[in-house]
């Protein structure tokens, strides 16, 4: 190798040992979450939607499986689970508002963005800002109701209280008595014994969230996305809305308690762990309670 | 720049002469006619060629048919490109149009489809979470009819008389024909372990490695991490794999496969090499970086220049143009060296033993430019071949007196207009300019390059299944070549056109 090769070759080597330096730590992300599903979800999207602008963009991505009516019904839903949205019911599990409310513009436009884990809904990142707005624009002419209704106001989510062991007790408490086990299982496996027997708004099976086994949610990757789906439910889906019954930073215990089921590194898991390897024995096992559980 | 005959008395003129000579068929298409596989004597003669295994080879195959008078059919030349892979469509339920602006090209949802390893991350992207009848294996050919033409071919003055001398005529011939097939397969080995698996023959069924790699993706839960070894497309801005031109003269971008006259240098930025790539890109694959280190052999298994590794790298940046569309700027570079001794054994070069290498670049800007439903891609590069490769100096022996750099620029201006998202119009304007000849004697403009294409391509149904384009295309290549006959100038314009008319479809 001549000296001008063997110089390249050292620079770029280094270049490339400082590149894996840098994305090496920025993959330590907060809660051991890989980046991938993390980013620019909620980047606000100020853009005017065009509805005819949007009807072949529409066509080119969407089509497939919401079909050209956008009533889910495209050429490989019959393939597809869990079934497409219909738009013409205007009804979104991924929302910011109250349960049954219109979604905000931008809800659906983050719902673009980050996909639906564990369906066939990708990651439309790449398309820019105006396709984005275009699309939603052309989504909005499938149902009636975006003409009569508003979107519903945002539910507040307040600021996330510390992580403690008292606040993760208090979730799995919270994960008793609001009967998250019956869906969710008692382990969070999405095993409970009401799982076999759920189905959507369109009776259409469907199975409840595998905690154990997954890092990103239907509706975002965060803590502050978690609290938003116990407080706005997933419409369409049996999965409720408990505002009603979850009040203020009762959410975040139960928030803090669902991260200590997931296969990632948090600080709500490793906490929880060292405290389990003291206590394991003063929990009561979570299930029926005429089953001699809590 | 000087105007020597090639008929000077001067003996290295004449060796160098010689070498352009060589040289210029072997860079460009445009420099001879293609005789059909109906001519009975190319059928012949064919038959008994060895496969190409990739596009230059297949290039190069094609050259040097002409140059021997054994003309290979052009269809073998436009057959190592397209990527389009409905086994993706299949898997995810995603028509074509998802990915490709038309396919086989790229949309920026594709690219970043690509990029991380052929996976939606959607938890679903393991082959185990598929269903067990689920094969990703996608198939593409292309029956076609299509007319070539040249002007300046050498042919006997008197038809079956190899005695009578030689003229210079143009050329035409058409017919029915058939392009190779690609077989593929590629998809997901496990979350985050991606592959690839390209089969593709010439039009005889002759089969070569077109592609084999396996990639991990997203190592350290980074996109920025990504890791390839094996055979694969080097990750040009405007991919040539991917692109929408299949004729005989349209089918390669000139600039990606040009020799300078007389250069040893058996490279195509457009071919796909044999080596490792890290790479890495944004969630939206806005911004991405490769940098490869590449078996010298241009892509060829077991090469001659074993031992011996060039670089590739690569980045670009997107935008969002808003209303305009995702508008990419990139640039690249390419450093290669070939060896210029050898041990030998009888004679005969030892592969692998390569030493002394000397050193050639390829470097350049590129671009994708949207305005709405126009695309614009255009590219330009510059090319340098040391002396020792530029003069084609034999191996084990000293730099040939007289010899320099090669040098060139080339570029092009290819654009697309979208009248929707199942017909578009294509066109593209290249050029390649010698700047400095690997001997002074020769011709400034000798090897110059200019080539123009159009065409059409209409996709009759658009689903998540297959494809089918109804493809239409012209291309008009003009060489600057050295003169052929006494009565010659030192340099001729050769012309060569194709005229293409095909059904492309893709399973």
């Amino acid at each position: 190798m001549s000296r001008v090769a063997r110089h390249i070759a050292s620079i770029a080597a280094l270049g490339i040992l400082i590149l894996i330096s840098a994305t090496g730590a920025r993959a330590q992300t907060v809660h051991g979450l890989p980046d991938i599903g993390r980013g620019a979800d909620t980047k606000p999207n100020t853009r005017v939607g065009r509805a005819d602008a949007g009807k072949p963009e529409y066509t080119r991505y969407c089509a497939g499986c919401h079909g050209d009516r956008g009533d889910g019904m495209g050429e490989n839903t019959q393939w597809i689970d869990p079934k497409p949205r219909d738009f013409t019911q205007a009804t979104f599990k991924c929302r910011s508002t109250p349960s049954g409310s219109l979604p905000t513009d931008q809800d659906i436009i983050n719902t673009m963005r980050r996909g639906i884990v564990n369906s066939n809904m990708p990651q439309w990142r790449p398309l820019t800002d105006q396709t984005q707005a275009d699309i939603l624009a052309y989504i909005k002419t499938f149902s009636p109701r975006w003409k009569t209704e508003k979107p519903g106001t945002p539910v507040e989510i307040p600021p996330e209280t510390p992580v403690t062991t008292e606040s993760i007790l208090a979730g799995r408490a919270m994960y008793q008595k609001f009967e998250c086990w019956k869906c969710h299982g008692v382990e969070g496996r999405g095993d409970g014994p009401s799982a076999a027997s759920l189905t959507d708004s369109k009776d259409q099976p469907i199975h409840p969230y595998d905690f154990t086994t997954g890092t990103r949610f239907k509706c975002g990757t965060t803590n502050a996305d978690l609290y938003r789906i116990f407080m706005t439910g997933l419409d369409g889906t049996p999965m409720a809305s408990f505002a009603d019954n979850i009040k203020g930073n009762q959410g975040w215990d139960l928030v803090h308690y669902l991260r200590t089921l997931q296969p990632i590194r948090t600080p709500e898991a490793a906490l929880w762990k060292t405290w389990l390897a003291a206590h394991a024995s003063e929990l009561k096992p979570i299930g029926p309670p005429e089953s001699g559980r809590n | 720049m000087s105007s020597t005959k090639h008929t000077s008395d001067t003996p290295r003129l004449l060796v160098c002469a010689l070498v352009a000579i060589a040289s210029v068929s072997m860079a460009a298409p445009a420099a001879a006619m293609v005789t059909r596989h109906s001519d009975t004597a190319a059928t012949t003669s064919h038959s008994a060629a060895p496969a190409p295994r990739n596009t230059s080879d297949a290039y190069r195959t094609y050259m040097a048919s002409i140059q021997n008078g054994e003309p290979a059919s052009a269809a073998n030349y436009a057959i190592k490109r397209v990527k389009m892979i409905p086994a993706f469509a299949r898997k995810y339920g995603l028509r074509c149009s998802a990915c490709h602006t038309v396919w086989p090209e790229l949309n920026s949802f594709g690219q970043q489809f690509r990029d991380n390893g052929y996976q939606i991350r959607n938890e679903k992207d393991s082959p185990i979470a598929q269903n067990n009848a689920y094969i990703p294996i996608t198939l593409r050919a292309t029956p076609q009819f299509h007319v070539e033409r040249g002007t300046k071919q050498l042919v006997d003055a008197v038809p079956g008389d190899p005695t009578s001398g030689q003229a210079e005529r143009t050329i035409t011939s058409h017919g029915f024909d058939l392009s190779g097939i690609d077989l593929w397969s590629a998809g997901t080995l496990w979350k985050n372990v991606s592959f690839v698996l390209l089969l593709s023959s010439d039009n005889t069924g002759s089969f070569g490695f077109e592609a084999m790699h396996v990639r991990f993706d997203n190592m350290g839960g980074s996109p920025w991490l990504n890791l390839k070894v094996g055979k694969f497309e080097l990750d040009n801005l405007v991919s040539e794999k991917r692109f929408l031109f299949l004729s005989d003269n349209g089918g390669a971008y000139q600039s990606y496969h040009f020799v300078a006259p007389g250069s040893s240098v058996d490279f195509g930025l457009g071919d796909n090499q044999i080596g490792a790539e890290l790479s890495g890109h944004s969630l939206n694959s806005y911004t991405r970086y490769s940098a490869a280190v590449l078996t010298s052999t241009d892509g060829e298994p077991g090469g001659e220049n074993f031992s011996s590794y060039d670089g590739n790298v690569n980045f670009s940046q997107a935008f969002d143009g808003g209303k305009m569309g995702v508008e990419r700027i990139g640039a690249f570079a390419y450093l290669g060296q070939r060896p210029t001794s050898y041990q030998t054994s009888g004679g005969e070069e030892i592969p692998g033993t390569g030493t002394n290498r000397k050193m050639f670049y390829r470097a350049g800007v590129a671009g994708d430019f949207f305005l709405r439903k126009l695309e614009f891609l255009p590219l330009y590069m510059h090319g340098n071949d040391n002396a020792y490769l530029a003069s084609d100096t034999p191996i084990n022996s000293p730099l040939l007196d007289g010899a320099r750099d090669a040098s060139w620029n080339g570029g092009f201006l290819e654009s697309h207009y979208y009248i929707n998202q199942q017909l578009v119009l294509l066109g593209r304007v290249e050029a390649v300019r010698m700047s400095q000849q690997a001997f002074a004697d020769l011709p400034g403009s000798l090897g110059n390059v200019d080539a123009y294409t159009f065409g059409t391509r209409w996709y009759p149904f658009m689903y998540s299944r297959a494809g089918l384009a109804v493809h239409g295309e012209y291309s008009l290549v003009k060489t600057v070549s050295p003169g052929q006959l006494p009565s010659d100038a030192s340099t001729i314009n050769i012309w060569s056109s194709s005229l293409l008319f095909a059904l492309d479809f893709d399973f």
